[in-house]
């Protein structure tokens, strides 16, 4: 699946990133430890958080991860999706909280 | 190949950049990804300490055929106690840094899962020197 089939499926709003909606997905994770991320997380996950700044990116794209999406509302700060849309990786958003927002696309990855 | 650069304590709007050339330079001379993808954990961890604890430092990145060796020296409070550093969990970082995501313990146990060697050499009130190798065949 794409990020953007994500997107679409999920009903996210997309901030930035544009040129990283073909990315496939291969897996999720959810954290707000860049660390655990840095760590845990692989190649084409999907990265759930309600952290906004700009290291979230650098991890992203160190990760390679396919997308990222910030739940509650949050947007992701202007350095942020400055650094997103040069790592062609893209930002979602959705209002839900990230527990709500997992097993959602949990489901949609493990039918 | 050596690469180096210098790292300013407390400017987290930088803080990777080091980790994202060296990665960069491995991709271009054609490192197996899974090596890469080691580098750049205990690379990022490493340069993401000396921006949370320390004044300034340096990195110094040596490529050869047989292995990445990554040297980590900074100016800073030291670690007075490494054992406790490395335990999983422990952290002295800021309450600010903490809020950022950073902070969580979870940084020196990286590096260590990710390095075929790692020395750690700390004098308090004056700084740490991490050495990293990975080796590549």
């Amino acid at each position: 699946m794409t990020v953007k089939e994500m997107a679409q499926t999920l009903g996210l709003t997309i901030f930035t990133g544009e040129e990283g909606l073909e990315k496939e997905i291969e897996g999720g994770y959810t954290s707000d430890l860049l660390s655990d991320v840095m760590g845990y997380a692989d190649a084409g996950y999907v990265w759930i958080t309600l952290q906004t700044h700009k290291n979230v990116m650098a991890v992203a794209s160190l990760k390679e991860l396919a997308a990222v999406i910030l739940v509650k509302g949050f947007a992701p700060d202007e350095d942020t999706a400055e650094l997103a849309r040069q790592e062609q990786i893209s930002i979602l958003g959705t209002t839900e909280q990230a527990f709500e927002l997992s097993g959602r696309l949990y489901r949609l990855l493990h039918p | 190949m050596d690469l180096s650069f210098n790292i300013q304590g407390g400017d987290f709007t930088s803080a990777g950049t080091a980790s994202s050339q060296v990665r960069r330079t491995l991709k271009e001379l054609g490192v197996d990804a899974s090596v890469i993808k080691r580098v750049v954990v205990a690379l990022y961890e490493a340069e993401v300490n000396i921006v949370a604890h320390a004044y300034k430092g340096e990195i110094v990145a040596q490529i050869s055929p047989e292995r990445v060796f990554l040297k980590l020296t900074d100016e800073g409070p030291g670690i007075p106690d490494i054992e406790k550093a490395m335990t999983p969990g422990y952290s002295t970082a800021s309450q600010e840094v903490r809020e950022m995501g950073f902070g969580a313990g979870m940084g020196l146990p990286n590096i260590c899962k990710n390095a075929d060697v790692f020395n750690l050499h700390s004098v308090p009130n004056k700084g740490t020197t991490v050495e990293i190798t990975i080796q590549i065949s």
